[in-house]
């Protein structure tokens, strides 16, 4: 007889076979950014060492496949799957199992695939969007050699009943086997795991449905598998950990009865399915079965009893005030209820000789107990910044007592000066660094935003400070950090610095700033490391190895990093420009605007409200995941929507009280590009010239190296273009609100303030370029898209901004304030570091061509960068200084 | 690819034997080896063995030749470094279509000769796709893991002008071999898929991995059954092993290979390990009695010889495979 069947067969650098007898292939879940908060955090910090030992962790507790997922709009997926899944081939021990490679788009698909020699796992593929792109997905997966996970799901939506699971694996599994010859074993198919318990009746066969799909599956499509995303079906009991063990427990039970061959599931939150008490099996499996009509309210009722933790507790649950003081007050700062605060510190004050040790003991033995729950994970930084609202307003109670008795302050752990610096306003992550600083007990001296560096020395070295911590958003922020940690370095003092803020990176900091400074400098890339950085700084026993670890990995970074960049090809400038993107414009001809010329406006705030992408805001608050899914998330899904809706709550304040003005101004205009990436726009007979920047990394044959100077006619071509550009502004008001609530010790609505402020003014600026397309402009005048579909940028045409990627360099928003009278015309101002003033301000421009699409400039030569000082008329060491971060090395 | 199905199911046949170490005894200086056609090249070609085939096809003719007439059933093109990528050590990635139509048209040449005399065996001719001198899943640097010197698609882009040239010079069989680096492979195979669709062609695909040493794996790192089941996507007429290992240290995982596919088995091993001066040094009979006994076992379907193995080597092999039937395949159905 044959030696073999038509089993699945997985490799990596050995073999995975799915036989009959194979009881159940778990996937390891861990190394996915949609899944795991520290895995996408690690990806985002570039520290790709840690994100390698996420995935041994995997291989080691007994992962058989590895799901690798890099879906996250902030991440480059094609470059981060690329990156991880080479690095992975480098290391045996993890290489060992296959991968699976896991995103909805397919650019990351096809990175991964191209890069794996074992035999792959596609998750996952399906008919969404009809025959003919699953026929050629299918097609080339194949031809890549890998076995593909189908969901559910065809033109006409997800399959929710077993009737549509049927159909649409059945056509599915059609198609693949007669049209594209795809191996039967090699299709897996995911049914789709849906919620059960949530109350609604159309839910209550989710899990029958997916048991009985399974069955058919494997009874009526030959050789397929099945496969499932295991922790869906309890998303109702979210919180309450015991039941949602149990429910995956029986669900595995009961899945792999009717032929489930693999899953994606989290080991740590499973049971042993004989270790579920009889009651609660019972309960969980009258659900899953859909075994009695009450089966819903049952469960729900035991889950009560069962409650595995206390989250769940409703806010009107006051029995907490029946505990003893320090449990109280302990309580009160971990839950951020700021309600009794005042009554139990004065019960505490009554109890002790000085008020001093109400602060010394009660309340830092409560922010202990909150210290601890965030560094272990369980608490999240807007309950931490809630925490500090409360120690604040009681330590604001006490002053006057403790003053009374002139027992002096408490002493603070070490002294921190935080600070904005020059040229740059964004405060909103060194804010919260400063209040998680703050409630661990060390002492704050916030210099505020656009802070000059002799006053950061200055005031550091007359207050004694025990490390620095500077911030910036910008790219210019970057020069700013070099240039204050060299002047730090004259003054010979060996004071710490850290460096934060968005545009920051531990490979700047260990390449750029820490060569300029004998001392410490280190790299905190989110503000709930900053504790722990800060008490390894201070710490006097292991301070000393600490600072030379830091150098010396540092050291080590900077080494690999300029080996590394050793390895890109740049094309010369000629080159790149003769590769220019060509853009027809005589068959796709410019359309001219209805109105030109400038127009500026003040803004109702309600109308923007609907223009919000919120997955940003989450972000800003160290919460990461897309919203909505953020709002039901297994690790953060409770914070989260706990800080939705004080934002919402906080924005209808606003909006009532107008305590935020909006203003904008755009113009559109007369323009054509010259070949020598400049775009010269006319404005009142006056010409004006935006100089872009062309790609220079070298691509593969037939790629065009882009400028967005490609987006607009030349003037060569006799035809007539347009473009436009724009500012607008939210922030009219952020700063004095903000101040407010600062004065009211109320920092976590301080913060909220100014994030909302931000995520106002990006709505503002997708209103706007709403407005320019269908109206102003009026290119897209049918355009009817969903925000949702906004945010996506479905639409045409683009609005790149100074400072982003497509167009890196600042000075050029000096020429949009000059064409536009910016300040002028709304108010909103450059600082010298090219930042708007106030900070939640948008400007850009305005492409409206089809083909214009967003892209990265990436590292250019000192050829380009000499050419346009040459077009704009500065001196080579300006552009030099503006570009740096565009420079290759 | 039926007839050599057909054949492949009633015998074992018998790949021709080493190129390189043939081609040593004409003992070619650099002047022979460019030619007047390439005097002028501005860097020494000296070595570059794919060359001959446009400046010294008699050779290549000859070599062909002699294992044809030694019993071989395949003999496989000058062609292992064919591809513009490993020819750009040379400066000749321009050349590469040239030089893989001008090999193949000689291999043809002596097959359709040695057919010519004897009908009833016909010869066939192996397209050699080799695995060029860079690998897709391994940096070349310690220091950067994550780094590597060349792309899928770059090797794609290159094995599909090499496939397409191969063609064009008239192969019978195309033979990924020599594969140290799966994913090298996987671009080949891939590159050959696509042609073999756009063109509506069904012309057969070898492919032979290389074991690199005791630890039973490629060097790419994958075990036996790994490499397997990572290449078996696309329909293959034979897979095996050559190279790097001697017959008797290959023969474990020729016979692991056997057990995990129904595909047919193809084994070119070394003639032994090369001693300490670099030579090859196992007899013909050496060699032949270990390859003899693959063939008692019923392991293969193709034999032949890799590094160091000569035509007297390969005519004692086409003796012993004569007395043997070759290693049964159950289709499945």
């Amino acid at each position: 007889m044959s030696n073999v069947q038509k089993y699945l067969t997985l490799s990596g650098l050995e073999p995975l076979i799915v036989r009959p007898d194979t009881n159940f292939v778990n996937v390891g879940e861990r190394t996915n950014v949609t899944g795991s908060r520290r895995f996408l955090r690690l990806i985002e910090n570039d520290d790709y060492d840690t994100a390698l030992e996420i995935a041994r962790d995997q291989v080691d507790g007994g992962a058989q496949i590895l799901d690798v997922n890099m879906d996250e709009g902030m991440i480059d997926g094609v470059a981060a799957m690329t990156r991880f899944l080479n690095l992975i081939q480098s290391e045996p021990d993890i290489a060992r199992i296959p991968i699976m490679i896991d995103s909805s788009k397919w650019e990351i698909i096809e990175a991964g695939l191209q890069v794996v020699q074992g035999k792959c796992v596609v998750n996952s593929i399906s008919l969404k969007e009809g025959e003919d792109v699953f026929i050629s997905q299918a097609k080339k997966i194949r031809r890549y050699g890998a076995a593909v996970i189908v969901m559910a799901f065809d033109e006409n939506g997800q399959a929710d009943s077993l009737d549509r699971r049927i159909e649409i694996c059945k056509r599915s599994y059609d198609i693949l086997v007669n049209d594209v010859h795809f191996p039967p074993q090699d299709i897996i198919f995911d049914p789709n795991i849906f919620p059960v318990a949530t109350g609604m009746d159309e839910h209550k066969n989710n899990a029958l449905d997916f048991f009985q799909a399974t069955k058919w599956i494997r009874e009526n499509l030959p050789h397929a598998h099945v496969s499932g995303g295991v922790s869906n079906v309890s998303f109702s009991f979210r919180g309450n950990n015991t039941v949602r063990e149990a429910m995956h427990a029986s669900f595995l039970y009961h899945g792999i009865k009717h032929g489930l061959t693999m899953g994606i599931v989290n080991p740590t939150m499973l049971e042993v399915y004989d270790e579920i008490p009889k009651e609660l099996l019972e309960r969980v499996e009258d659900v899953l079965l859909n075994r009695r009509d009450d089966a819903t309210e049952r469960l729900l009722d035991f889950a009560e009893q069962v409650k595995g933790n206390t989250k769940a507790k409703s806010k009107n649950d006051l029995a907490w005030r029946e505990q003893e003081l320090q449990t109280r007050i302990t309580h009160a700062l971990v839950k951020g209820i700021d309600q009794f605060v005042v009554e139990d510190v004065e019960e505490a004050r009554l109890s002790v000789k000085a008020p001093i040790e109400v602060i010394e003991n009660f309340l830092m033995n409560g922010m202990n107990v909150v210290g601890d729950l965030f560094g272990s994970g369980k608490m999240f930084l807007p309950q931490v910044v809630k925490s500090a609202r409360v120690m604040k307003k009681a330590v604001a109670y006490l002053l006057p007592y403790i003053e009374a008795e002139k027992s002096g302050k408490p002493e603070a752990a070490g002294k921190i000066l935080m600070a904005t610096v020059k040229g740059d306003v964004h405060d909103i992550g060194k804010n919260i660094v400063s209040v998680v600083l703050g409630c661990n007990n060390y002492e704050i001296i916030d210099l505020g935003v656009m802070v000059p560096p002799e006053r950061i020395i200055e005031t550091a070295l007359k207050e004694q400070v025990d490390a620095i911590g500077l911030s910036g958003l910008i790219t210019p922020s970057l020069d700013e950090m070099v240039y204050l940690v060299k002047e730090l370095n004259k003054s010979g003092h060996d004071i710490p610095v850290m460096i934060g803020g968005a545009t920051t990176s531990r490979a700047h900091t260990a390449v750029k700033i820490a060569p300029q400074y004998d001392h410490t400098v280190v790299h905190v890339n989110d503000a709930s490391r900053a504790v722990t950085v800060v008490g390894n700084l201070l710490q006097p026993q292991t301070k000393a190895k600490y600072k030379a670890d830091i150098r010396e990995e540092y050291d080590d970074f900077r080494a690999r990093f300029q080996q590394r960049s050793d390895h890109k090809t740049y094309v010369a400038l000629a080159e790149a420009r003769a590769q220019r993107l060509q853009i027809d414009f005589i068959t796709q001809p410019p359309i001219t605007p209805n109105q030109l010329g400038i127009q500026h406006f003040d803004q109702d705030l309600e109308v923007l409200v609907d223009y919000i992408d919120w997955t940003p805001f989450f972000r800003s608050w160290d919460l990461h995941g897309r919203y909505p899914d953020i709002l039901t998330d297994d690790v953060v899904g409770t914070e989260a929507t706990q800080l939705f809706e004080d934002a919402k709550a906080m924005l209808q304040q606003i909006i009532d009280g107008k305590l935020l003005q909006a203003k904008a101004v755009f113009g559109l205009f007369e323009a054509n590009s010259n070949g020598q990436d400049d775009i010269e726009v006319t404005h009142n007979n006056q010409a004006y010239y935006f100089r872009t920047l062309r790609q220079q990394l070298l691509k593969s044959k037939g790629k065009p190296y882009r400028a967005l100077s490609d987006y607009i006619a030349p003037t060569a071509s006799g035809i007539q273009d347009y473009m436009g550009c724009f500012c607008v502004s939210t922030g009219f008001g952020t700063a004095e609100l903000a101040k407010d609530f600062e004065a009211r010790n109320d920092d976590y609505n301080s913060i909220m303030v100014k994030a909302l402020a931000d995520r106002l003014a990006e709505a503002f600026a997708e209103y706007l370029h709403k407005q320019v397309r269908t109206t102003h402009w009026g290119y897209q005048p049918q355009e009817s898209l969903t925000n949702e579909e906004l945010i996506k940028e479905s639409y045409s045409g683009i609005r790149p901004a100074p400072g982003y990627p497509a167009c890196p360099d600042h000075l050029e928003k000096e020429t949009i304030w000059e064409l536009l009278d910016v300040n002028n015309r709304i108010g909103v101002e450059l600082t010298e570091s090219l930042a708007m003033w106030p900070a939640a301000s948008v400007s850009g421009y305005y492409f409206a061509h089809p083909e214009a699409s967003y892209f990265g400039l990436g590292k250019i030569t000192k050829e380009q960068v000499q050419d346009y000082a040459t077009r704009k008329n500065i001196t080579i060491e300006k552009a030099i200084q503006w570009l740096q971060p565009n420079l290759k090395e | 690819m039926k007839t050599l199905k057909n054949l492949l199911s009633k015998r074992i046949l018998v790949l021709d034997g080493a190129m390189g170490t043939m081609l040593q005894a004409y003992k070619f200086n650099e002047e022979d080896f460019r030619g007047k056609r390439f005097s002028n090249h501005k860097i020494p070609l000296a070595g570059n063995n794919d060359l001959l085939s446009i400046t010294q096809p008699k050779a290549i003719y000859d070599v062909h030749a002699k294992y044809l007439e030694a019993g071989a059933d395949i003999i496989e093109t000058n062609t292992f470094s064919g591809t513009s990528i490993a020819m750009a050590d040379y400066a000749l990635e321009d050349y590469v279509t040239e030089l893989n139509v001008a090999s193949a048209k000689i291999a043809r040449q002596a097959a359709d000769d040695f057919t010519a005399k004897n009908p009833n065996k016909p010869r066939f001719v192996a397209g050699s796709i080799g695995p060029t001198n860079k690998t897709a899943s391994m940096s070349p640097d310690v220091n950067d893991p994550g780094y590597r010197a060349v792309l899928f698609n770059e090797l794609k882009d290159a094995y599909s002008e090499q496939a397409l040239a191969l063609i064009e010079g008239g192969v019978d069989i195309l033979m990924v071999e020599t594969v140290f680096d799966t994913l090298n492979a996987k671009a080949a195979l891939f590159a050959i898929d696509e042609i073999k669709e756009n063109q509506q062609l069904d012309i057969p695909v070898m492919v032979s991995g290389t074991i690199t040493d005791a630890s039973g794996r490629t060097l790419s790192g994958q075990t036996v059954e790994a490499f397997l089941i990572s290449i078996s996507h696309i329909d293959l007429l034979s897979v095996g092993f050559n190279c790097a290992l001697g017959a008797d240290q290959l023969k474990p995982y020729v016979q692991r290979l056997g057990q995990n596919t129904d595909q047919f088995i193809s084994a070119h091993p070394n003639a032994g390990l090369p001693n300490a001066f670099g030579a090859y040094d196992q007899t013909p009979s050496e060699m032949c009695e270990l390859i003899e006994s693959y063939m008692s076992d019923k392991l293969v379907n193709i034999v032949g010889g890799c590094c160091g193995s000569t035509p007297e080597h390969i005519k004692l092999l086409a003796q012993a495979a004569a007395k043997y039937k070759p290693r049964p395949i159950f289709q499945h159905v």
